[in-house]
């Protein structure tokens, strides 16, 4: 790695630099038909999506046709003329703000608060917390639960505790139905991240706490903050990426598609709408790239922030 | 050496333990963990009461939690229902399990190719590869499945198991996991002693990188059960003797309240494959995810 960062940035011997990317190609040729199975797929069903989306979104393409060149007519009518765009990207906001960040630290804290109970039962609170996130199938759950008749598990004690007379419909419920969907939405957020969260912490050198204790840190939340936390930055970067993508990727929630006035309504549901309703996929491929976008912004603004930890 | 590590941890835990820690402060973290762990539960264990409720019970004001009298009726007629099906579950299960475990070893063993050339080669164009891979892992399935569903169609692999198979065996994360745990588990100088010794690279790799990484094949292995295993295939599959479990049940599901304990039934099945494959490989997993980190 160094050898190519060195030669590049050396146009002095620009020469041999070619003689030595060549060289190393043809002397770590096994390497790419090792790399080559995965790549290959990689960029078919990565890459080439990514690609295809962004061409696409310059033209009008219904499936049946050839694609024509429209310029930027689908990001014109997207931001100007789509209200419920519009309302798709404001509930995806409010969606992606709550579970993004919230998640984020929730997956930090509880992955915090089992770092600091006995090792012994660490093993069984783990599972309890990362169970949700692998069950797949928490949508079934949670309609028992807010069932909008009295035998709704919520409403079924709400009434019996005389909370409320008669049953919440919860998910037909403009008020409602977002709370219901965020909170669903957390409950299976401790994912991948709160693992890496769990053996990062693990994994924090004991001799710094030492020194830290040394150095004058009082109590648990300095230790936190000056101590753990910057230690524990590749893992927070690496769950931040992953927070991205589960948070603005949110496609089907419980509420069901469509929801009441739309007040479910997300952006990757406005996209399949136009995709496999309209059938117009360049409209639908403007749609994907304005989030591809929107996650690189993301990323850019998580990197910042991460990097005044301990500071 | 690893053994020593533990020891040495250990030992070292038991002075710092009492460091900067109140009593008050563990028994506030004690009740918050209570608390969050409920809510994780609950929902859980309300979905398993009701799969072992009777008919009457179900619908009893105010629900009820535990079933008072538990019964597996619900099971029974679970099996009932989906032998007297026109595609015999077994069908179902065959597909989805077939699904999962050959997109499993496939994601295990490509990626892991791949990782292994990222981590042990210089080769020109690794950087670029590598953050690709980095960069994907924040473009989640759902905004590329526009672009995938043209692409799968285009290849012809549309309605078949093919189109769930490929895309997940090159799942970025699987990749992205396995290279940074080989990157701190395979040192160059047990790699440069088989070269020596007279090993092609694919026996290195067959019989010396591969061995090692057994904890990282797990995790590759969790996270591909947790993607194909609850796949519905939906807008993919359409035939119905190539469709995957989840669909069929979430038929049964569909006719209504009078399947009201059965569907919490499938719900309870579905979810113990996920959840036994975790318990049983949870710290092998948290073992790749201690080199999961992501340095700039």
């Amino acid at each position: 790695m160094s050898t190519i960062a060195k030669t590049k940035t050396n146009k002095a011997v620009k020469p041999k630099k070619k003689k030595t990317a060549a060289y190393l190609a043809k002397q770590n040729k096994v390497a790419y038909f090792f790399a080559a199975p995965y790549f290959i797929l990689f960029f078919v069903f990565t890459v080439l999506p990514v690609l295809v989306a962004v061409v696409l979104s310059f033209t009008y393409f219904n499936m049946l046709e050839w694609p024509t060149f429209v310029g930027i007519d689908n990001y014109i009518n997207l931001i100007f003329n789509d209200d419920l765009f519009i309302t798709a990207v404001k509930n995806t906001f409010v969606y992606a703000v709550c579970v993004g960040p919230v998640g984020y630290m929730l997956a930090f804290l509880v992955a915090w608060f089992i770092n600091e109970i006995t090792p012994k039962i660490r093993a069984i609170i783990i599972l309890l917390f990362y169970a949700p996130a692998i069950s797949g199938n928490a949508a079934f759950i949670w309609t028992l639960l807010f069932s909008s008749d009295s035998y709704g598990y919520l409403n079924g004690i709400f009434m019996y505790l005389g909370f409320i007379d008669e049953p919440i419909t919860w998910l037909e419920n403009t008020t409602y139905i977002m709370p219901v969907v965020i909170i669903v939405a957390l409950w299976g957020s401790l994912g991948t991240s709160f693992l890496s969260f769990v053996a990062g912490l693990q994994g924090c050198d004991r001799s710094l706490y030492e020194a830290a204790a040394v150095d004058g840190i009082k109590n648990r939340w300095q230790e936190l903050w000056y101590v753990t936390l910057p230690s524990m930055k590749p893992q927070l970067m690496f769950g931040a990426v992953l927070t991205i993508s589960g948070a603005l990727g949110v496609g089907a929630s419980l509420a069901g598609n469509p929801s009441v006035e739309y007040a479910a309504y997300f952006i990757s549901m406005h996209m399949g709408s136009y995709a496999s309703e309209r059938y117009e996929m360049g409209y639908a491929c403007a749609i994907a790239t304005m989030m591809f976008l929107i996650m690189i912004i993301c990323n850019q603004l998580f990197r910042k922030i991460l990097n005044k930890i301990g500071s | 050496m690893k053994q020593n590590d533990a020891v040495k941890n250990k030992h070292l835990k038991v002075k710092t333990k009492r460091l900067n820690r109140s009593k008050a402060g563990d028994v506030g973290i004690d009740i918050m963990l209570i608390l969050l762990a409920a809510f994780m539960v609950l929902p859980m264990v309300y979905v398993i009461g009701n799969s072992f409720k009777s008919f009457d019970e179900l619908f009893v004001f105010p629900p009820r939690f535990i079933p008072l009298n538990p019964t597996t009726a619900n099971y029974l007629d679970l099996f009932t229902v989906l032998s007297t099906s026109w595609v015999p579950i077994s069908r179902y299960l065959f597909n989805t399990v077939f699904v999962t475990v050959v997109g499993g070893i496939a994601h295990i063993f490509i990626s892991s190719l791949a990782a292994y050339a990222l981590c042990k080669f210089n080769f020109p164009g690794k950087n670029v590869m590598f953050q690709t891979v980095v960069l994907s892992l924040m473009f989640s399935a759902t905004v590329t499945q526009i672009p995938s569903f043209l692409i799968i169609a285009k290849l012809g692999i549309l309605d078949t198991p093919w189109s769930l198979i490929l895309p997940a065996i090159q799942s970025s994360l699987g990749l992205y996991l396995m290279k940074q745990f080989m990157e701190q588990l395979i040192h160059d100088s047990l790699l440069e002693a088989a070269r020596i010794d007279g090993a092609g690279e694919i026996r290195i790799f067959g019989q010396i990188v591969m061995p090692l990484v057994k904890p990282a094949w797990l995790t590759l292995m969790i996270l591909t059960i947790q993607s194909l295993w609850n796949s519905t295939g939906a807008g993919y599959i359409f035939s119905e003797e190539i469709k995957m479990l989840p669909t069929a049940l979430s038929q049964i599901t569909a006719t209504g309240i009078a399947r009201a304990g059965v569907s919490a039934a499938i719900t309870v099945i579905m979810m113990l494959v996920p959840i036994l494959t975790f318990v049983f490989s949870q710290s092998q997993m948290i073992e790749t995810m201690a080199t999961s980190g992501m340095k700039d």
